[in-house]
């Protein structure tokens, strides 16, 4: 495993669907001084337990510790740093319907995605890739003027 | 049965076998006083602030062994209570706080006296609960005494809205606790305590590293016997003063910034740390990279979070601290005390070189020798609390503790104000030792109150106030790193304590002199009053010896040597 300090982490959390349960997360890493770079949480279906994606920073002593100190939260039921996994993210972008659309459709289709919207003015093109992928197909898109850029947040599952 | 949720709050505090709640009244708490008037299974004892009832309740808890119980309202009586609760959380000590909270339909509007105290106390307890129907009310209150006492030990909190407390539900408190997400490990791993039993038959110089938590887990009596039939030597922490008994040969001293000379270079030149239930505070350990350089680490911790958080464990074990060493007394025959002969003769080496002492060669009274002198007069008979400052540091140096749980002050957080309110709460859980709070003339004034609420309950707290006129512990500090800028540290200008006490219907005695000091203590304890001795003491004295914030354990500041009058 990596030692750099900076190495980027996943880790998932499982906790008991409860009123403030998230603010009890994220307090615990702004408390401790531990980085999010980003975080998605939803309910797993047909159980009262919601799954945390976050992604986060730091080295192997200190993602112990967040490890650690996440499992001590009373609704946490299990915390795991992934090691193996497949991960995604997803991005949807808003371009001015003036653009290309059959570039910026051939872009989408080589990051797993498509143009999932078009109005008036603008489209809506949608990828979900590894979120390394995700960065260059943000990089790619930009000399198509986008709008608005919005990320979902990795989502990971073990192998 | 169908009650209401403040019927239920008295109900289950009688289930848990509560004796004695601290609190203060106030709107949105009205409910549930109003059955505390109506009910006579337990005590209430009203504070006159609300950080004190909950201080109260830690020193009850402290002394105890039980969870500590303190009651408050909404908005600034929480408020007040947030100290408490985050010394309490420092501390690992079992308190349920229960407070009022606005109306569910008020919640969220900025309503009279409301705050978002669920949102302020996350961070400072164990866990807290919001509770928004009477129906959750018993489980919520049992899970709230579980969890306090169980694992690592801590304070929760449980908001209450006042239209809960007047909510009638079905109250059962035969439920059985299912937290399939709360599992304290307390078994340790067998694999590993064999392996921490080897490494320890290996060493040449293995250190016992005692922490609070042995006093928390109620694991005195095994380890004592695990350190007396290994005979290896023992460093104690500030909180597990009492451990081992001041007598003890074993028993190196306390370490840290203000440890012995022989506690800090034993724990410089031991080859294996034994960590007992402490967490590598960075006031014991000094510089990181140096504590300890030379020595594998067996770390015994109910909190596998403090293990390998600051130190490496190369033998972790998860667990309490009871278990775990009643375990390793199952192999202590692997283990042979002679092996351990010439280190324990080099500890004592170290502590002949610069024992642990002070110089009576002011005119004034030496604050260490008040404190010495408490210990000789009332010794094993008194509980000891503390406030926090020199004071605090000197208290743990040079009383003679004999017992666990005999000395309650505040570690980890370091509150000014905690000790009088602390040792109320003592005196309530243990009414038969004498109760002695010493603390400072800048410590003092911050629950100055609490004179109140002992004369009223008749708690008689000796306050031994060791009077230097000065912030002590920051004056140290000024005139050893800051060129002696003494900034707003000068506290001359006091009121006059022996009034103040009387004020109040209390006693106060002012003394000079080691006749005068030996007099006012014999009749404070005589008189079952509270009281405020006030020492006038030399002024300048530094705690020593010093290790500078930052700095080894080996590189301490010593006292300078001269023969003692």
């Amino acid at each position: 495993m990596n030692t750099d300090s900076n190495e980027r982490r996943v880790v998932s959390v499982i906790v008991i669907n409860e009123a403030s349960v998230l603010s009890r997360i994220t307090n615990l890493f702004s408390g401790r001084g531990y980085n999010i770079s980003s975080l998605t949480v939803a309910p797993i279906p047909e159980s009262k337990y919601s799954r945390l994606t976050i992604v986060t920073k730091g080295s192997v002593r200190v993602i112990e510790q967040i490890t650690k100190q996440l499992h001590k939260l009373i609704p946490v039921l299990r915390v795991y740093e992934h090691e193996d996994m497949v991960e995604k993210e997803m991005a949807m972008v808003k371009i001015p319907m003036s653009e290309n659309l059959s570039d910026i459709n051939a872009l989408c289709e080589a990051y797993n995605g498509k143009i999932v919207n078009a109005g008036e003015t603008t489209i809506i093109a949608m990828v979900s890739d590894e979120p390394k992928r995700v960065d260059n197909f943000l990089n790619a898109i930009k000399r198509y003027n986008p709008k608005e850029i919005v990320r979902s947040g990795a989502v990971a599952l073990e192998r | 049965m169908q009650i209401s949720g403040a019927q239920m709050v008295i109900e289950a505090f009688i289930a848990e076998g509560v004796d004695t709640v601290f609190g203060y009244p106030g709107g949105a708490i009205m409910n549930v006083y109003d059955e505390i008037y109506k009910q006579d299974g337990f005590v209430h004892i009203l504070n006159r602030h609300e950080q004190a009832s909950v201080h109260a309740a830690e020193g009850y808890a402290k002394a105890s062994g039980k969870v500590g119980v303190a009651m408050i309202t909404s908005g600034p009586g929480f408020t007040n209570a947030v100290t408490g609760l985050a010394d309490a959380y420092m501390d690992s000590i079992p308190l349920v706080v229960v407070s009022g909270q606005v109306p569910m339909s008020l919640i969220g509007t900025d309503g009279f006296q409301e705050i978002d105290a669920i949102g302020i106390s996350r961070p400072c307890t164990k866990h807290n609960y919001l509770v928004t129907d009477a129906a959750d009310l018993p489980r919520i209150l049992k899970e709230a005494f579980y969890i306090a006492r169980s694992g690592r030990p801590g304070p929760v909190h449980v908001d209450i809205p006042k239209d809960v407390t007047a909510q009638i539900a079905e109250f059962d408190y035969d439920v059985t606790l299912e937290l399939e997400t709360y599992k304290p490990h307390t078994k340790g791993n067998p694999r590993q305590i064999k392996k921490a039993i080897e490494a320890i038959a290996n060493a040449k110089r293995p250190l016992f590293y005692l922490g609070g938590g042995i006093i928390n887990a109620n694991a005195a009596d095994v380890v004592k016997e695990f350190v007396h039939k290994t005979g290896i030597p023992a460093v104690e922490t500030f909180m597990a003063r009492g451990t081992l008994s001041y007598d003890d040969d074993l028993l190196v001293g306390m370490l840290g910034m203000h440890g012995s000379y022989a506690a800090n270079m034993a724990m410089s030149e031991t080859d294996l740390v034994i960590g007992l239930g402490a967490r590598f505070d960075d006031r014991v350990t000094g510089k990181l990279s140096e504590f300890a350089k030379n020595a594998d680490v067996i770390h015994v911790d109910i909190d596998p979070a403090s293990i390998s958080k600051l130190v490496n464990a190369d033998y972790p074990i998860v667990g309490d601290v009871k278990n775990v060493v009643s375990d390793m007394l199952e192999l202590v025959e692997k283990i042979d005390a002679d092996n351990y002969e010439s280190w324990r003769e080099t500890i004592v080496n170290f502590a002949e070189l610069h024992p642990l002492t002070f110089h009576e060669d002011s005119e004034r009274l030496k604050p260490q020798w008040v404190i010495k002198r408490v210990g000789e007069l009332l010794g094993d008979s008194a509980n000891i609390s503390t406030d926090v400052g020199q004071h605090q540091m000197w208290t743990a140096q040079f009383y003679p503790f004999t017992r666990a749980r005999q000395f309650i002050s505040s570690g980890g957080l370091g509150t000014m104000g905690f000790g009088f309110p602390a040792a109320i709460g003592v005196k309530a859980a243990m009414p038969e030792k004498t109760s002695i709070n010493f603390t400072g003339d800048g410590s003092i004034l911050m629950n100055v109150q609490e004179l109140m609420t002992a004369v009223e309950k008749k708690i008689p707290v000796i306050n031994i106030i060791l009077n230097n006129n000065f912030l002590g512990m920051v004056r140290q500090w000024q005139t050893l790193f800051y060129d002696k800028r003494h900034s707003e540290t000068d506290l001359s200008v006091q009121p006059d304590f022996v009034k103040l006490a009387e004020a109040f219907g209390g006693r106060g005695y002012r003394v000079k002199t080691k006749e005068e000091f030996d007099a006012a203590l014999k009749d404070a304890v005589e008189k079952n009053v509270v009281t405020f001795i006030e020492v006038i003491v030399e002024r300048f004295e530094n705690v020593m010896p010093m290790v500078p914030a930052g700095g080894s354990l080996f590189n301490m500041m010593l006292l300078e040597k001269k023969e003692s009058k």
